[in-house]
């Protein structure tokens, strides 16, 4: 049963599988480079640079707001910066970081790939990602400045006449190039999991994660072409004389909501799901205990990507054109599965042993504060709470909570991957200082906001000088704030001091999955050997024999096989 | 193939009935056009797979006894290093600037994106070597 | 393109039974959220008009069952690490799956959905409900200020910015407020009122307000509707049913007359003129 056999990676005549040892070197190599893990770690590197660039925004709204006569930034900066920071970290940061980042270096190897279906395609889509990210950006560098119309770009606020400028076109066209990245993406992912599985690999044996990243890809497929539609449209209104938005030429400004949204609901789901299946892969192995519920997580899952197409219209039930209850039910009901998820994370730790890394705890980090967010959702599902709470810094709070919980759970994936990515650990101690940072931080910084929704502070304010009195909560909101940019400045202290001074070994988290197989950081084309593919855990099988997953009613006979020690 | 299949359909027919409930409640069309839209795209490619998954025997990814040994062979060719993604991607920079700031940006554009369509055929059709 | 919009609430016999239908399976679960007077507002207050208040009961409700659920999911998160924490190198028992278990916490969330979805609607349906009422604002958004003009009357009320125009309302009186924007999206937000509605051109908005207490309460647009959108201000004046019938015909005298054509001429002709030729935030006190 266990023993190895010759690898299953044979690249054909012409594919030269060791090229890189005599090909190009130095940028060359770099800019040639189709592997995976290269182009993924280039991904890596550029999103948490954008995570800095769009927390530094972040750090100066809190600044300007800390008094309520803010005088920092001007109106028309001010409307600069919230735009740039929702763009930065939706489209530039968070989205590729899950997808681009983690998923392309870790779904391969998790089914046990050689590389990506379409390797020259993969690294097309960073090119794209990256062009995008400059294009976006560089409206700060233009006349008139970078685009101010909020990361929605609502028509016809976003039309030529209110915002001219050559800021909110380059947004449009770095939103084109990073879409099309995405796209990409997706295609990739898709037909990698589809066709480059490893014998015995079946669907119900995919690790969590990859099946998150197949069902982020299907959604990213639906869902981001209907956005590269709709901002040609915009694009055409804005240079063309098109009037498919403005009312003057018979056009209907809510489409543009319609086309956004429909592809932004979905989008709240490609960011999630990628991050639902690190916190599921991290849980399990640090409880050392199958998956929960291994096949009701994965029904979970394809059960929020369908209902996530019927949802949009729950972010314009104030516009007073759409169908109140039938987005109502429909948002409701994604509560069901995501409550699956969470129950089935607590059932994976119960009569587990839980070890506090620094991965785990960034995980429980985003389990409470996933909760926070998820509980604050259901409101905003409920038409009358949302013309009560909508567009006010209730809803900032809620989407914080959120992606806050996200920012946990990609911390979390990069302790538990990087070891396997870079071949060496990061600091434990420095870890967990930073997770207390960004955990009591996150807190710190969304709670305040929450109540001062509540008490009527609508998002996207320079200035509040009609209530004063707002200003102790904002002030303490920026507290989190601070304390959340020093988590990340220890992050980066941490990459700095164990530099290539914790070396991991091959699996030392004594994980589940095909990546703790081999080696780190993994050769080209990933493996030398694989094991027998029996369970969603061949590692875990591979190392322990003794123990495989039990279903309901099942008890463990003990033998002799019984293995204490995690191998390597 | 077939539970790719059934996923894929499964969900073509879920976006379907939401869009029959949703297209007949509201009246609106937009929201309908794209649920419809969202049905066939899942359509496509899962008729595809279930049209393989009655015609081919389990591959050896879909066969829950298979062995290492029993997926040798050849996977696809894999290209060690290709500088056409660069190039392509750099030309699709300049054509979105040229929609920015002015159409003369197509010409290196368009020019790097044609070489470099050309380019990776070829690159292609050698078999994955630059 | 056709401008989206929804079939008229109610204009079929078909619809009418379907909510009736609906109303028997909300009534005991909205009259549970509705009954508590010593229920914590949980951050919100009831504001002063009828929907507002049941907009809060609402709120209540949702808060009481988020609290509990919220409490439950922390606690067993804190019972697991702390109970199963690792305290050796043993492996625990393997297990995956507990059907049952997985069963109970799928339905009951569905139960607990289809409550709230309940309760949600029997809200939703009095809010945008348009009873018949003969005071009516026409309420015209434009970048960056608000104009209330009162058909049938001369009455029209218009300010820019931090003039904070007052859109003069009577105490317990059904009231609709018409809205529209002549340019971008605004929001047409008040706090007391527990409410918000979006300004969008070329579509009339139209909700029914009733308030229940007279006082003046601060509104501003939520939508972002460009540079001084942090300013766009006005002011809801709830007045006694006479004084408001004084305030409407203060109006009809040939001066007031005048300065309102004047005023709506300038509405007309275009916005951007309008635009204060720097930004006065730093000198006013409001409040």
């Amino acid at each position: 049963m266990t023993d190895l056999l010759k690898p299953p990676v044979h690249v054909d005549d012409h594919g030269h599988a060791h090229e890189e040892h005599h090909g190009p070197s130095g940028i060359l190599k770099w800019i040639t480079t189709t592997d995976h893990k290269v182009i993924g770690l280039s991904y890596t590197v550029t999103a948490v640079i954008m995570l800095v660039i769009g927390g530094m925004f972040a750090e100066i709204i809190r600044a300007q707001l800390a008094t309520p006569n803010g005088t920092l930034v001007s109106l028309a900066q001010y409307n600069e910066l919230f735009t740039m920071h929702g763009s930065v970290m939706i489209y530039l940061f968070a989205g590729p970081f899950a997808f681009g980042a983690l998923a392309n270096i870790i779904v391969p190897i998790q089914i046990g790939a050689p590389d990506m279906a379409f390797p020259r395609l993969n690294a097309l889509s960073y090119w794209l990602y990256l062009t995008g990210a400059i294009t976006m950006l560089s409206g700060f560098f233009v006349s008139g400045g970078a685009a101010n119309f909020g990361w929605v770009a609502y028509a016809p606020l976003s039309n030529s006449l209110n915002t001219p400028g050559a800021g909110a076109d380059l947004w449009i066209g770095g939103l084109l190039l990073t879409g099309f990245s995405a796209i990409f993406t997706g295609v990739n992912l898709c037909a990698t999991i589809f066709y480059l599985r490893a014998p015995g690999m079946t669907m119900f044996r995919m690790p969590i994660f990859t099946w998150n990243m197949l069902v982020t890809s299907i959604l990213i497929l639906l869902a981001f072409p209907v956005l590269t539609a709709g901002l040609v449209m915009l694009y055409a209104d804005r240079h063309f004389g098109t009037h498919i938005f403005s009312v003057a030429g018979g056009g209907v400004p809510v489409l543009w909501q319609h086309l956004f949204w429909f592809w932004g609901h979905p989008e709240v789901y490609i960011l999630a799901l990628p991050f639902f299946g690190m916190v599921t892969e991290i849980i399990a192995v640090f409880s050392r205990k199958p998956v929960f519920g291994y096949k009701g997580m994965i029904f979970a899952t394809l059960s929020i990507a369908a209902l996530s197409l019927g949802v949009w219209a729950h972010h314009m039930f104030t516009t007073g054109v759409v169908l109140l209850p039938f987005f109502s039910i429909m948002s409701l009901l994604i509560a069901v599965p995501t409550g699956i998820k969470i129950f089935n994370w607590i059932g994976t730790m119960w009569r587990g042993e839980v070890w506090f890394s620094t991965a785990m705890l960034m995980a429980l980090g985003f389990l409470v504060t996933f909760l926070i967010g998820g509980l604050t959702g259901i409101y905003l599902a409920s038409p009358p709470l949302d013309f009560f709470t909508h567009d006010t810094y209730f809803v900032v709070a809620h989407f914080h909570s959120v992606v806050m919980a996200l920012v946990l759970a990609g911390m979390a994936g990069l302790y538990y991957w990087g070891p396997k990515i870079t071949g060496y650990l990061l600091n434990e101690r420095i870890g967990k200082a930073q997770f207390w940072f960004l955990f009591i931080g996150s807190q710190v910084f969304t709670f305040p906001l929450y109540i001062l929704g509540l008490d009527g502070m609508p998002r996207r304010m320079a200035v509040y000088p009609h209530d004063p009195q707002w200003k102790m909560l904002n002030d303490l909101s920026t507290l989190g704030a601070v304390l959340i940019g020093i988590s990340t400045i220890l992050f980066v202290i941490n990459v700095v001091v164990s530099w290539k001074k914790y070396p991991a070994g091959d699996n030392p988290w004594d994980g589940h999955t095909l990546e703790w197989f081999t080696t780190s950081p993994p050769p080209h084309h990933n493996f030398y050997r694989l094991p027998q593919i029996r369970s969603e855990r061949p590692t875990w099988d591979y190392n322990h024999p003794g123990h495989r997953a039990l279903g309901h009613g099942q008890h463990e006979v003990h033998t002799q096989h019984d293995s204490e020690v995690p191998a390597s | 193939m077939k539970v790719e299949a059934k996923i894929l359909i499964g969900l073509g027919v879920f976006f379907g009935l939401m869009c029959l409930v949703y297209w007949n409640w509201s009246l609106e069309n937009a929201g309908g056009v794209m649920m419809f839209a969202a049905m066939l795209l899942c359509f496509l490619p899962g008729g595809y797979y279930y049209w393989w998954s009655r015609r081919m025997k389990a591959r050896p990814e879909d066969d829950p006894n298979a062995t290492q040994a029993g997926g040798a062979g050849v996977v696809g060719a894999f290209p060690g290093t290709s500088i056409w993604p660069f190039t392509l991607g750099m030309g699709s920079f300049f054509v979105v600037l040229a929609l920015v700031f002015g159409i003369w940006f197509l010409v290196p554009g368009l020019g790097l994106v044609i070489w470099a369509m050309l380019g990776g055929t070829a690159e292609g059709r050698r078999g994955g070597k630059v | 393109m056709q401008t989206p919009a929804l079939p008229p609430q109610g204009a079929t016999e078909r619809a009418r039974r379907w909510r009736r239908l609906r109303r028997a399976v909300a009534l005991p679960l909205a009259a549970l959220a509705l009954s508590g007077c010593t229920i914590p507002s949980f951050g919100a207050s009831p504001g002063v008009t009828s929907s507002s208040k049941s907009v809060f009961h609402l709120w209540q409700g949702f808060s009481i069952g988020a609290v509990i659920i919220g409490a439950l999911v922390v606690a067993l998160i804190l019972w697991a690490v702390i109970r199963y924490r690792r305290t050796s190198d043993r492996i625990p028992e393997q297990s995956q799956y507990h059907l049952p278990l997985e069963m109970i916490y799928t339905v009951v969330p569905i139960l607990i959905v289809f409550g709230l979805f309940a309760a949600t609607l029997v809200v939703e349906n009095k809010e945008v409900a348009n009873p018949k009422t003969s005071v009516i604002v026409d309420v015209n958004a434009f970048q960056w200020g608000w104009k209330f003009t009162y058909p049938g009357t001369n009455a029209l009320v218009y300010g820019q910015t931090t003039q904070d125009p007052v859109m003069e309302i009577p105490v317990n009186t059904d009231v609709r407020v018409s809205l529209t924007s002549s340019d971008v999206i605004h929001g047409f937000y008040v706090k007391a009122f527990n409410f918000s509605r979006y300004a969008l051109p070329g579509v009339d908005n139209v909700f029914t307000l009733r308030a229940q207490n007279t006082g003046t309460f601060f509104g501003q647009c939520t939508q972002l509707c460009g540079l001084y959108h942090s300013l766009m201000w006005f002011r809801v004046k709830v007045v006694s049913q006479s004084d408001y019938a004084n305030w409407i015909a203060s109006f009809n005298n040939p001066a007031a007359e005048a300065a309102a054509k004047a005023a709506n001429k300038t509405t007309s002709q275009q916005t951007s003129s309008i635009v204060p030729s720097k930004p006065a935030y730093t000198n006013f006190g409001v409040n």
